[in-house]
């Protein structure tokens, strides 16, 4: 321990601590300033950027040791008197925040820029916030935030009472995120708690033995605890389908995949990384691991899980008319095979949370997208009845479907309920890549016709996916890709088969578009084909096929409201042929090594789960002081829920969504709104939401007897309702408590109505659907086969834009995942699990995006909305794609399309062109 | 737990320090901590980032002496003659801006990583490594110092002090050429760095080319650098670049590329290096 005296953030502050010990641990742990955040110790994610002597410097990097007698500035240093500066006020009004994970070290970055630069150029500002990650913006916003502070930005009005649906309102929780006191995952462990760190297994596939561990409590006295599979009380299955609960949370005698957790280490946090793996007695009898689909669906391949001799874990059909004999009837038939990885999320938030036990119940605060989902299946594995355990969402620092499976939570419950002592847990960046789901490999096969006119006639598709060790989502995959397989088209004659396949590979689960971005790349390419062989244009071949109201989908649903995808395509038909036309310009009068290409890519994506209940329910109160609460069991994975919720809720009981305070997710406080998944939030939960408001409306209307179109202003334990003839008065005062603590609640819900489906996937599965078309220009150097995205446009059919900042930032973010999983992004178990193999788009990959927002109103939906995140990636890498063929010739049919796989295709063609010219 | 950590203000207590037992050397902290991601912090270490000798770049009759604590972001923006751009360029890459404000160039050579962004270019600056030892000082160029795949000569008693570049004829000019799968953070698939020169009717006269990430140390092209000697500089010399060239790089298959394509976008990019360099010269 050495005494270390520095100043922070304008104090001088003194403390005795190991000076090797990282100042990002020590702010956080020691100084209590959870504003910077970890999310790889290893300068990978710059998320931990702090200024030192007023240089960016990533913390997690930076010994205590060195910090001796110089300043430190963190992002709690950067508001003064509660008042944001104008670098975060920038941020709050263009809406640069999403998650806000990456927010402190985006901040900290560009105030060292702003020093240097007042006035920066876009290339300085991309050169100094490079270093920082974002899953979420597509960075773009952050940029306009930066290049912004010069001109000064005043926040704009706040939308008067009933105009806040259809307002830039900014995030209602973005000020905590920019001061960096809002709590994360690995924010909030109480004090003296125990910590657990899991034991995870290095091998694919293995038997193990777990041998005597009485040595290692004497060696390592801080050690409390260990937990293994013959520990956990009640099921040691979890899974997200109720009848498919198939992975344990530890290992019993066999591991399955990289990753898997085998046993739990409770003690002080020191003790427990102090272990290391080879301290701990586990015998392995390595086999060898069933790798891929073709292995796995091997006659000889083993059974990953015994009860599944064929490794085959769910099968998916869809049949609509005869598409054979369809096929069969036309010369113009288009074919191909596409192949994709593994994705990781790359939230920049490790998985992490606390639990306590209080009483007979467990209390668990932690990051996750699925609240009650987590209570349930907690409560399954701890044998307790959901009712004990409580789930308490902390700010969500990313999740795009990685987040819905439980990670932490049973664990750490265990432990406390145990022990009767909080106990905290947070993954490193190693271990949540190992660990946790990924997007599914897939191998599709898909063939598509037309007639001579270019009417689609019939599709042919079959998908196997990688499914991985465990379920998860995968059942997901397999239901939803057969419905979307076609792409947004009316097809009258389809058949769409799909296969989940198990493997010794991380489990597959849900990230944004469940399959369907896969698919997507197949169907637009065949489009592509098609036009080409009709030598029609690519958007006029689509717009001809685009599904219309009326029209039947591949499940026989006829669309009654909201299928926007002519106007989206309508919307970008000026852009794609300028740049079409631009792009053949510059290749006619350039050199043969760089060219440009433009491509489309074309998408639909129902709102909700699939053929199955999907309620949510929520309730607004007013408390006798006045205040407004939104009781919101949705959970905020920084897409702006708790906002959007908000802006409905208030309009619908007519006050001024600022005035609106909410709770969120914590299972004792809300009602069950379902997962923050399937883009069905703003569509389900916004419903509700809106429901709720207007219940609450009523019963103040009628309680004063005034009328309908009556203004409803609450004061400090007052509301004046006043109509043309009166001011009423409720004294909120004298009203009875409620039980759960307001005076006066409205509630709300809504479950959107769909049937299940029959053997050939017919039916009604959702309730309305959401549309969208991307354009994108790219350049490549044929020499070296790099892709650069130099601009895109996106056009999605939102049916109504709650807050048009958010469906920008959600589209923005969207192409920013899409554009990676086109040309980076690409797991490999044991290989990339760190943010410096495994690639995520920077600023400098983001071209300029510019977004149109088509609203063909849902009646279903509040005030006209669906949903747009998940729609948002699904065609960005069908039109990269696109553009790489228009460009040089190749159409890739693996991604990520890397260098040396674009350059591969491109000498593949040239010796094709030499070999058929002989 | 870390037993002793120790951050000396003179250079000789540094080195007695390293005499004294072996320690893990720390300077900018960004290898070490990636190193050590969820893995207890422990050994001894010596921090030497109090060593001000170790900063800095200066100017002697034949050399350069770059200090071995010199970060990237004082590369970048030290007033340094042209065949140093390859170098900044370099620097420019090398991680985000945080990781350029604390990485040093000393410890840059010692991690010895394949891919590191500023050995190109210092073996194209026929670069030497100074060591000192509480016993003697000896120096090494730098084809010489790195080894293998994170493996170099220093013994453990030595502590890196400083890069020494000797000046290059008057009008050499420099340049360096990064490969990756994407803009920023980004390790490298390929690099070329060059560093070249012309008499005054436009002959080469000196000719430097290194590769790196497609061996387990980057590799100079020695055949390369005699066929350019001599040679009018102009359009005309990329397309004497050939293949056979690349015969001192071995480039393996990974997962950010086929050794096949490493070979060809190699040959690409120093052609392309040529090219940028015979248009300055």
């Amino acid at each position: 321990m050495h005494e270390v005296t520095f100043e922070l953030n304008g104090a001088p502050v003194s403390l005795a601590a190991s000076p090797i010990r990282r100042l990002a641990d020590v702010l956080r742990e020691d100084l209590r300033l959870p504003g910077t955040k970890v999310g790889c110790n290893a300068g990978d994610c710059g998320a931990c950027t702090v200024l030192l002597d007023g240089e960016q410097v990533c913390a997690c990097m930076v010994p205590l040791g060195q910090v001796a007698g110089r300043r430190v500035l963190t992002v709690e240093g950067l508001a003064s008197h509660g008042e944001l500066n104008p670098l975060q006020r920038a941020f709050h009004h263009h809406g640069a925040a999403q998650c806000g994970i990456c927010t402190p070290g985006m901040l900290m970055a560009a105030t060292e820029l702003l020093r240097r630069h007042p006035r920066p150029t876009l290339d300085q500002v991309m050169d100094r916030l490079g270093g920082v990650l974002c899953r979420c913006t597509g960075y773009q916003k952050i940029v306009e935030a930066v290049l912004s502070v010069a001109h000064g930005h005043e926040l704009s009005p706040a939308p008067p009472a009933g105009a806040a649906v259809g307002a830039r309102l900014p995030k209602v929780d973005g000020v905590a995120k920019l001061t960096g006191t809002e709590i994360y995952g690995a924010d909030y462990v109480p004090e003296d708690s125990l910590w657990l760190r899991v034991v995870r297994s290095p091998h694919a596939r293995a038997r193990l033995t777990i041998g005597d561990l009485a040595p290692l409590y004497q060696r390592f006295p801080g050690l409390v605890r260990t937990l293994a599979a013959s520990d956990i009380p009640g099921s040691n299955r979890f899974g997200a389908y109720p009848d498919v609960k198939d992975q344990p949370v530890l290992a019993e005698r066999e591991v399955r995949y990289r990753g898997e957790a085998v046993l739990a280490l409770v003690g002080d946090a020191q003790s427990v990384y102090a272990i290391t793996d080879d301290d701990i007695p586990i015998e392995w009898h390595v086999l060898e691991p069933v790798t891929g689909i073709d292995a796995a669906l091997a006659a000889s391949a083993p059974a990953v899980q015994t009860d599944k001799p064929d490794n085959i874990l769910v099968r998916g059909r869809l049949r609509k008319g005869d598409a054979d004999a369809a096929i069969g009837a036309t010369t113009y038939v288009a074919q191909g095979t596409w192949q994709t990885g593994f994705v990781e999320h790359a939230y920049i938030e490790l998985e992490a949370g606390y639990a306590r036990r209080v009483g007979d119940r467990l209390e668990i605060g932690v990051t996750t997208q699925a609240p009650y989902m987590n209570q349930h299946e907690t409560a399954r594995t701890l044998g307790l009845e959901p009712t004990q355990v409580r789930i308490i969402p902390t700010a969500c620092g990313g999740g795009f479907g990685g987040k819905l499976d439980l990670s932490v939570q049973p664990l750490v419950g265990l432990a406390a309920w145990l022990l009767d002592r909080p106990v905290g847990a947070v993954y490193t960046r190693p271990e949540s890549m190992a660990c946790t789901t990924k997007r599914h490999p897939a191998r599709i096969t898909a063939r598509a016709a037309c007639d001579a006119e270019g009417c689609l006639t019939a599709f042919k598709f079959h998908a196997d996916f990688d499914t991985g060790a465990y379920a998860s989502w995968g059942p997901t995959v397999t239901d939803r890709v057969p419905l979307h397989c076609t792409g947004p088209y009316f097809v009258p004659h389809i058949m769409a088969t799909t296969t989940a396949v198990l493997t010794n590979a991380p489990p597959a689960g849900a990230f944004r578009g469940f399959g369907v971005p896969q698919a997507a790349i197949a169907h637009e390419a065949l489009m592509d084909m098609l036009a080409e062989q009709l030598d029609l244009d690519p958007l006029e071949f689509r717009l001809k096929n685009a599904i219309q109201r009326g029209q039947t989908t591949p499940s026989g649903q006829a669309l009654a409201a909201s299928v926007g995808v002519r106007q989206c395509l309508q919307a970008l038909r000026i852009r794609w042929r300028d740049w079409r036309a631009a792009a053949e310009r510059s290749n006619r009068s350039t050199s043969t090594t760089v060219r440009r290409g433009v491509g489309i890519g074309c998408i639909w994506y129902g709102c909700g789960t699939t053929s199955m209940p999907n309620p949510s329910a929520m309730a607004v109160g007013i408390a006798a002081d006045g205040t407004v609460t939104l009781y919101s069991g949705a959970v905020d994975i920084g897409q702006g829920a708790n906002t959007v919720l908000i802006q409905i809720c208030a309009d619908a009981l007519g006050i001024e969504a600022m005035r609106m305070r909410y709770v969120m997710g914590d299972t004792d406080r809300t009602a069950d709104a379902g997962k923050t998944s399937a883009t069905r939030q703003t569509f389900v939960s916004g419903k509700a939401a809106e429901l709720a408001g207007a219940d609450l409306r009523r019963q103040i209307l009628r309680m004063t007897n005034a009328a309908a179109v009556a203004r409803i202003e609450i004061g400090d334990g007052i509301i004046h309702v006043r109509d043309d003839e009166r001011d009423h008065v409720i004294d909120l005062t004298a009203l009875p408590e409620l039980p759960q603590g307001d005076v006066l609640r409205g509630v709300g819900s809504f479950d959107p109505p769909t049937t299940g489906l029959d053997q050939d996937g017919q039916g009604t599965p959702y309730a309305t659907y959401a549309f969208g078309a991307q354009i994108a220009a790219v350049e490549v150097d044929t020499e070296l086969g790099t892709v650069k995205v130099l601009r895109m446009v996106a056009a999605h059919d939102v049916g109504k834009a709650i807050n048009p900042t958010q469906v920008e930032g959600q589209t923005q973010g969207g192409i920013a995942q899409g554009l990676g999983y086109a040309l980076m992004e690409d797991y490999v178990p044991g290989r990339t699990e760190n943010l410096h193999d495994y690639l995520i788009p920077t600023f400098g990959d983001m071209p300029e995006i510019e977004t149109l927002i088509i609203e063909d109103p849902e009646p279903l939906g509040p005030y006209g909305a669906k949903g747009v995140a998940e729609p948002t990636l699904i065609p960005t890498p069908a039109a990269i794609l696109g553009a790489i063929y228009h460009a040089t010739g190749v159409r890739i049919h693996q991604l990520p399309a890397t260098p040396d796989r674009v350059r591969a295709a491109i000498l593949a063609r040239a010796s094709l062109r030499a070999a058929s010219s002989e | 737990m870390i037993d002793s950590y120790l951050r000396p203000a003179k250079i000789d207590h540094a080195l007695a320090a390293l005499a004294d037992r072996r320690r893990v050397i720390v300077a900018g902290g960004t290898d070490f901590y990636p190193q050590r991601v969820g893995k207890p912090l422990t050994g001894a270490v010596l921090d030497i980032t109090a060593l001000q000798e170790l900063k800095g770049i200066c100017e002697d009759r034949d050399v350069y002496r770059i200090g071995a604590l010199t970060t990237w972001t004082d590369v970048i923006h030290a007033p340094l003659p042209a065949w140093f751009d390859g170098l900044k360029l370099a620097g420019r890459e090398v991680g985000g801006v945080q990781v350029q404000n604390a990485g040093t160039v000393g410890g840059n050579i010692c991690n010895a990583s394949p891919a590191a962004d500023g050995t190109p270019n210092l073996l194209a600056l026929d670069a030497v490594v100074e060591l000192r030892s509480a016993r003697h000082t000896r120096t090494l160029p730098l084809a010489e110092f790195v080894t293998g795949n994170r493996r170099t000569n220093r013994k453990p008693d030595e502590l890196v002090t400083a890069i020494l570049v000797p000046k290059p004829p008057d009008r050499a000019c420099s340049t360096f050429l990064k490969l990756g799968p994407r803009k920023y953070l980004v390790i490298s698939i390929v690099m070329v760095a060059a560093v070249l020169a012309t008499s005054d009717d436009g002959s080469v006269t000196h000719a430097r080319f290194a590769v790196g990430a497609c061996s387990a140390v980057a590799q100079r092209l020695p055949a390369l650098e005699s066929e350019l000697l001599g040679r009018q500089a102009g359009p005309a010399l990329a397309a004497l670049v050939e293949a056979r060239h690349l015969s001192p790089l071995s480039p393996i298959d990974d997962i950010r590329a086929t050794a096949r394509y490493r070979h060809d976008a190699a040959l690409i990019l120093v052609r392309r290096a040529v090219g940028t360099l015979s248009r300055h010269a």
